[in-house]
């Protein structure tokens, strides 16, 4: 319906070419101009003639893949509008290179009712990227009674998770599993054992002890990955492991896999290039949750991509406002920032170790199949870059190198952690729907 | 205030005048690891001055006049928080006792509008205190006014430290029967020391630790496993002990800290009667001590729990020479931090200590 509503808003098809990149995607990787034409990709070919009135996207020195698909994003709308809201978040990830992103469910009221989530998906219509909707797995994610999964999933949803807080209740996630296997949905767990977290603001380690923080145990993760495995064996229900820190939960992951159980796990890029020593100043800016782990962590973290135990890398892109940032550690809310930097980091955490292509299939079209948004399950998400397939396109410069500027990102907030660091690699355009939402690193509205 | 004759350039009366080192610059006193050991000695030897000042007819100098100090304490703290200021006071600063509990903050103030305004009115010194690690450092992040760290959360104490170390020198001084100022900080290198109680709570213990191995003792920690830090990964530290017994024969100075009662709740310890019955200096415990080792305490103390009530009233307990010291090593941060910013003018007031009571104290 909005598909069509949007046609009939412009009547003037638009008509985009990208030119002079090289194509990434799940097919792999090849020299070709995009041809793109109301909202579907037209031609892929070499050395393309450029028709009148298209809009040209230089993508020289460029990758052209499939717009990136973020697992997991705090949109803040309803109830938490001075930090974020949807078309504030939308911005700053067609200015990532995403196409669409995954609302998470903490909201004001919680996404557990069918009316929180159709607000959402309406406010997500006229947003620069496609807004998917996961729901709350309980009421309120108080982790107690069962939230209307079936409505929910009516109305498209297809990822459920309490995320800020794992299900603490082994009986309730068993329910919550075998309820969404009749669904055919997922279930995303924020992995932490509030015994053993509650009251920590850092990862519990040397630093912690050092600076007198209470920490958080990397076993607090470890202990509901590996219950949720066996949740996962008891049920046969899908379990998706949110925001993974420690290199004990890629262990459990790979066991899992090996074993063929049906969990997927993503990691954040936060995670994937940062530890605990961050917080050595007190500043809260990097306290997030799960939190910054060990140099051991994070090269587990990159192993895990490398050997496919990780299937995406999510931004879980929190944005807060300076008041919520600047107290005290065991204060300040936990999260940062992440859609408008997630591309730099990842790039840079994970290859030259891993090809362009493998870094792309964790950051669109693996995670395309997981939120049920890939072109294959009915959705438009992930590509691959062929005739006939919805342009959902992202280019992306790996060798620009950019200061971090936070008075200068899209996001309401300013929370990001990488504040005045030089980053390599930069989103260059996106193309969303057919239209060119981002054009030389700007948004076009 | 003009000194009669050429000022001697240290209150210690010897004349190397030297730049003032690092965390002069740095304005701030938020860890131990601001001081280094040269630090650390430099606080002593400045504080031999104000012992003696303590000791005079009218025990006060004008070395901060007008200059002002904030109390800014968001935590309940009444010895700590009346020491710095006597401090401030008996070296002429201006004291604004300010008090977070029972103010604005309660009203829903942040803590940074809330140390901006105060800020405002024109500080030279915030004196810290605050329930949460780092809060003295973010302080430091908002204000251009020197910033004291005088307790946050589990961190750091630096102050508490600084007095504990003087209170060994002098000890030690006088057991030698040598003046404190000639003493320096040699005796240090190989003290043995224990460090008892609640180590992973206690701010008071991180700071000891980075202060005694500074200056080259041998710290131990004895502890209960629920209430050692999770880590130890970099500490200064020989060993961890769960042996009280097997520690207290070997050691200088036995430091004990104060066992937050409300651990003994169940959580952290299945009653506070078992934590006494294996790490409380008990009289018998006491006997095992070394001839002549030192029983510390930062106060307040729990008798009969960490402490029996006769040993902390033992010769070898210091802890009300500990508190009496607290006055001079916190003027001596105080004036090291502030005294020496109007150039010129500390030397004069280095002069004052030196030669008799200040004029108009």
């Amino acid at each position: 319906m909005a598909e069509r509503r949007r046609k009939m808003l412009s009547p003037q098809r638009p008509v985009v070419v990208i030119r002079g990149g090289t194509v990434v995607d799940e097919t792999g990787e090849r020299r070709a101009d995009v041809l793109i034409d109301d909202g579907r990709v037209a031609a892929v070919v070499e050395d393309l003639d450029v028709p009148a009135k298209a809009t040209v996207l230089d993508a020289g020195g460029c990758l052209v893949t499939p717009g990136l698909v973020d697992l997991h994003t705090h949109l803040r709308q309803p109830g938490g509008e001075e930090a974020e809201t949807v078309e504030t978040a939308s911005r700053a990830a067609a200015l990532g290179g995403y196409t669409a992103v995954l609302a998470m469910p903490n909201t004001n009221p919680t996404i557990d009712n069918a009316a929180v989530a159709r607000e959402v998906l309406a406010l997500g219509e006229t947003a620069l990227c496609r807004v998917a909707v996961a729901g709350a797995i309980t009421v309120g994610r108080a982790g107690s009674c069962l939230a209307p999964m079936g409505e929910l999933a009516a109305l498209g949803v297809r990822m459920f998770t309490d995320d800020g807080t794992g299900v603490q209740d082994a009986g309730v996630m068993r329910r919550a599993l075998e309820y969404a296997r009749g669904l055919g949905v997922t279930l995303g767990q924020h992995c932490e054992d509030a015994t053993l977290a509650d009251g920590g603001h850092m990862h519990e380690g040397a630093w912690s002890s050092r600076l007198g923080v209470p920490g958080v145990p990397a076993a607090a993760e470890e202990l509901m990955v590996a219950r949720d495995i066996m949740l996962a064996r008891l049920t046969g229900g899908r379990v998706h492991f949110l925001h993974l820190s420690t290199a004990g939960s890629v262990a459990l992951v790979a066991r899992a896999k090996a074993e063929g159980l049906a969990v997927t796990a993503e990691v954040a890029p936060h995670h994937l290039a940062l530890t605990d020593g961050e917080l050595a100043g007190y500043d809260a800016v990097f306290k997030v949750n799960p939190p910054l782990r060990t140099d051991a962590d994070v090269a587990a973290l990159r192993a895990g991509c490398a050997a496919g135990t990780v299937d995406a890398v999510a931004t879980d892109h929190a944005p807060h406002p300076p008041e919520s940032k600047e107290g005290p550690l065991d204060v300040a809310a936990p999260g940062m920032l992440g859609l408008e930097t997630a591309v730099a980091v990842t790039l840079d955490a994970l290859s030259p170790a891993m090809s362009f292509g493998a870094v792309m299939a964790l950051m669109s079209w693996r995670p395309a199949r997981i939120a049920g948004l890939g072109v294959d399950q009915g959705g438009d998400q992930g590509g691959p870059i062929a005739v006939d397939m919805p342009a959902n396109i992202c280019v992306i410069d790996p060798t620009e190198r950019w200061e971090v500027d936070p008075e200068r990102l899209a996001s309401r907030s300013r929370n990001t952690p990488w504040a005045g660091r030089m980053l390599t690699g930069k989103v260059r355009h996106t193309v969303y729907r057919g239209e060119a939402v981002v054009v030389d690193a700007k948004a076009q509205r | 205030m003009t000194p009669p004759s050429p000022p001697p350039a240290s209150p210690t009366g010897s004349d190397d005048l030297k730049p003032p080192p690092a965390w002069h610059a740095g304005r701030h006193l938020l860890s131990v690891t601001d001081l280094g050991a040269e630090g650390i000695e430099e606080v002593l030897r400045v504080s031999d001055a104000f012992v003696e000042v303590a000791s005079r007819p009218i025990p006060k100098v004008p070395a901060l006049r007008g200059r002002t100090v904030v109390t800014l304490f968001a935590e309940e703290s009444t010895r700590t928080r009346l020491s710095f200021e006597t401090a401030a006071k008996r070296l002429s600063a201006d004291v604004l006792s300010f008090s977070l509990a029972s103010s604005s903050v309660k009203k829903g103030e942040s803590l940074r509008d809330t140390v901006e305004t105060v800020a405002a009115m024109g500080v030279d010194a915030f004196v810290v205190r605050h329930s949460s690690a780092g809060a003295a450092a973010q302080v430091a992040r908002w204000v251009d006014a020197a910033v004291i760290n005088a307790g946050d959360g589990w961190h750091e104490h630096p102050t508490q430290a600084l007095l504990d170390c003087y209170t060994i020198r002098q000890v030690l001084a006088e057991r030698a029967g040598r003046a404190v100022s000639d003493v320096g900080v040699k005796d240090f290198v190989g003290l043995r020391v224990a460090i008892v109680g609640d180590i992973a709570h206690s701010r008071v213990a991180r700071s000891g630790v980075l202060a005694l191995s500074a200056l080259g003792a041998e710290v131990t920690l004895v502890a209960p496993g629920s209430l050692v830090p999770p880590s130890l990964e970099g500490w200064p530290v020989t060993g961890v002990s769960h042996d009280l017994d097997a520690v207290l024969p070997h050691v200088d100075v036995c430091y004990l800290l104060r066992l937050q009662t409300e651990r003994g709740a169940g959580s952290f310890l299945p009653s506070i009667r078992e934590y006494t019955a294996d790490y409380g200096l008990t009289a018998r415990r006491a006997g095992l001590l070394a001839e002549g080792a030192l029983v510390m305490h930062p106060g307040p103390m729990n008798r009969g729990v960490e402490i029996a009530d006769e040993v902390a009233d033992l010769p070898r307990s210091l802890v009300l020479r500990q508190v009496a010291n607290g006055v001079a090593v916190r003027m001596a941060v105080l004036f090291l931090l502030l005294g020496q910013v109007v150039g010129g003018d500390a030397a004069g007031v280095v002069a004052d200590l030196g030669h008799g009571p200040a004029g108009d104290g």
